[in-house]
């Protein structure tokens, strides 16, 4: 039985591979430019393990950048998961389970894309070691992060290994057993919640910092979350239902623009609550917001930055939840697309950037991004995309056949 | 003069490296560049750090090999911290032609360090700046100051309304100065923070990190209210004939890059029953520094009978800094 089991498991692995390397000349160039993306990030990481991270843009005021804010946001995108997660399994929906394999496929490349930040971002990311417990030394619970890493592994872990075994139940042509895996649905779906939660901890449990010391940001993470991951996610079913035989019922993008609109709208809300209290009484603790919207000492780089990103959430979120096109893929989809980018500039950068200015002495900088910061993000997004293809690619193949 | 060849050196480095950048976009050059990459990560992963262009010899291999396997600073016997003090001393000699000396000195017993600032007395002439820079081994190339000195307005007690880039003749008229550094919180943010216990308070209330534990996350930087830390963006350079070979492994000893280090009341002196190098530089008298638990302390004696405030009291970081006034 045992010997049968990992026969199955290796020609599975052979045929997951074998899958991938397949597909029309269109796919490949897909593949060709994500793989070149990927050498150019290596090539600038090479850089910057050689001369330290002297080569980014960041200094001891601005002590985390490019790298630290996309972290940031792309937490939100793997907890955006169980938004199809919670349909599908919770309330039984059909649809959705149709889809929700896609969900935790876009989850696990989020979180290696978070993972990924994490270690480049890293001035000893040889010494990674030392905070892997028994071996190293792990400083729980006392520091949120290692609350974190502890969390995103623990959601890595969930997200990969209850897909992987209905995949290969259904591989193997049999039914996966649903009192096996639904603990670990459930603990995932408390999961999700908590990675998103504790890594707004993350900056929210910093006195140092006011701008983040403030106890709206865990919720406006979820909801912030609850909408860019979703808008996400309902722009890869678009591809998958246009590029493959896998079609996706259109209730499916109706729910999730539901989904969508409430995170927005609860966003925006929360966002605008935020504003109010640091300039309706400005006080020494909204310098940071001020600094953001406004400028300060001839430093302005982030104001064209956040309003841009202020104003596409509001269209966007306007388009979507008054639906001008009467559900016409034209107008939601680019529309998803505007959200997303949007939330990713103002929960990216406009979120980590101005939390460290001014320095807590006063000190004002502006921060831009080096072109060695800008390849490794860039390297670490086609690396994303690159696992989200692959999980898709092998999920689809498999569902389909099974479904036949 | 060194110095100078030094810098240049480094300007031409990063020509060079403009240039190869530019180069980028010929195919050739780009893979060329990706096979460096790569036989530099796999060369990184042996020696546990980029090796430069010299032939290392195996004993130095073989030294580093040990030190990256080491432990952190706390869980180490006497005997441990013998052995990497030796081979840090080794590995100095090998790669730097430097005879240091790296102490490992425990804090003494009922000890406690208290330091205290006279604003009233402070002129801002920051010789205990430079003192500090000499003594503690500071990257002179990015020009690391654990110290601050802030030129302020009368009426104001918060440095962060204060200039902190003056560079005139001082002291001027109708102002005063405030220094800042790390304060040796009792209830610090940045050691909480820490991931992996690299940072800590040593019972003689010095705030200290293990230069050699630090993964170089910055959390702890984040985390201090006081903008006390600092991180070694590239590799910090001190010109050889400047380097203090008097070190201490908690204190300032050359760092390698990508970790965190900050003041640590120049423990290489002070556990030694010396007086940090910027109180020893200063030439009004501004600087006190003292064992808290001695009542016949020049500290203890200032925070008696002067009228004494702490930074941002409100934190409840109970710094072991105070200000005072004449």
């Amino acid at each position: 039985m045992n010997e049968n089991r990992e026969k199955n498991l290796r020609t599975f692995i052979v045929d997951v591979i074998r899958w991938n390397f397949r597909g029309s000349i269109a796919f490949q160039l897909f593949r060709l430019v994500l793989i070149g993306c990927m050498a150019l990030g290596i090539y600038a990481y090479s850089h910057q393990a050689k001369y330290g991270l002297a080569v980014t843009g960041m200094n001891d005021i601005v002590s985390w950048g490019f790298y630290i804010s996309n972290f940031t946001f792309l937490v939100g995108v793997a907890a955006a998961a169980v938004m199809l997660i919670m349909p599908a399994y919770v309330f039984h929906d059909p649809n959705f389970h149709r889809v929700v394999i896609i969900g935790e496929g876009v989850a696990v490349g989020a979180l290696v894309m978070c993972l990924s930040f994490i270690m480049v971002d890293l001035g000893g990311p040889l010494q990674a070691w030392h905070l892997i417990p028994v071996i190293g030394i792990f400083n729980f619970p006392s520091s949120i992060l290692a609350w974190d890493v502890l969390v995103l592994n623990g959601y890595l872990l969930l997200n990969s290994l209850v897909p992987a075994y209905i995949l290969y139940c259904h591989y193997k042509g049999r039914k996966a057993d649903e009192r096996k895996y639904r603990p670990f649905v459930f603990l995932s779906i408390f999961w999700a919640f908590s990675i998103h939660m504790v890594t707004a901890f993350l900056y929210q449990g910093l006195p140092a910092r006011p701008f983040w010391n403030n106890p709206l940001l865990g919720p406006r993470f979820l909801a912030s979350a609850f909408a860019a991951g979703p808008a996400l996610i309902a722009l890869i079913l678009a591809v998958v239902h246009t590029a493959t035989p896998y079609k996706i019922d259109r209730s499916v993008f109706n729910k999730l623009r539901l989904i969508i609109v409430i995170s927005a709208i609860i966003n925006l809300i929360m966002l605008f609550s935020e504003i109010f209290k640091e300039f309706y009484f400005p006080t020494h603790h909204s310098i940071s917001a001020m600094y953001l919207f406004f400028g300060m000492d001839g430093h302005n780089s982030l104001v064209p930055w956040i309003w841009t990103s202020v104003c596409v959430n509001l269209a966007a979120t306007l388009v979507l939840a008054f639906n001008p096109g009467k559900n016409n893929p034209k107008v939601l989809l680019p529309a998803c697309g505007f959200l997303f980018v949007a939330i990713w500039m103002e929960k990216g950068i406009g979120l980590i950037v101005p939390g460290l200015i001014p320095s807590p002495l006063g000190e004002v900088v502006d921060y831009l991004p080096t072109w060695v910061e800008l390849s490794v993000t860039l390297g670490i997004f086609a690396l994303g995309i690159t696992v989200v293809t692959w999980l898709v690619r092998t999920a689809l193949i498999i569902e389909d056949r099974y479904g036949k | 003069m060194c110095d100078q060849k030094k810098t240049d050196n480094k300007e031409e480095q990063q020509k060079d490296l403009a240039e190869a950048m530019q180069e980028k976009s010929s195919r050739r050059s780009f893979l060329k560049g990706l096979s460096i990459g790569a036989a530099a990560v796999s060369a990184t992963l042996v020696t546990g750090c980029v090796p430069s262009a010299d032939a290392a010899t195996n004993e130095e291999l073989r030294l580093r090999w040990q030190e990256y396997f080491k432990k952190n600073y706390r869980l180490m016997t006497q005997e441990e911290k013998d052995q990497t003090v030796s081979r840090l001393e080794r590995l100095a000699t090998l790669r730097e032609g430097l005879e240091v000396q790296i102490g490992s000195e425990p804090p003494v017993k009922k000890v406690l360090y208290g330091y205290a600032f006279n604003i009233t007395r402070c002129e801002g002439f920051m010789e205990c700046v430079a003192a500090c820079i000499k003594e503690n081994n500071l990257d002179r190339k990015t020009n690391t100051q654990y110290i601050r000195i802030f030129e302020m307005e009368p009426g104001k007690l918060d440095p962060s309304e204060g200039d902190g880039k003056f560079f005139h003749e001082v002291p001027v008229e109708n102002k005063f100065y405030m220094g800042t550094q790390c304060f040796h919180c009792e209830n610090a943010p940045c050691t909480k923070a820490c991931p992996t216990k690299a940072t800590w308070r040593e019972p003689d209330g010095i705030v200290v990190v293990d230069y050699d534990w630090c993964i170089g996350c910055r959390y702890c930087q984040a985390a201090c209210p006081y903008f006390g830390r600092r991180f070694n963006w590239g590799k910090p350079e001190v010109p050889k004939e400047e380097v203090n070979v008097k070190q201490h492994y908690l204190g300032n000893r050359l760092r390698p890059k990508g970790k965190m280090e900050k003041c640590t009341f120049c423990i290489q002196r002070t556990r030694k029953g010396r007086l940090p190098a910027c109180v020893e530089a200063c030439p009004t008298g501004s600087r006190v520094f003292g064992n808290l638990l001695d009542p016949d302390s020049e500290i203890r004696y200032v925070l008696k009978h002067k009228k004494v405030f702490r930074m941002k009291e409100e934190l409840g970081t109970e710094p072991k800094f105070w200000y005072f006034i004449d």
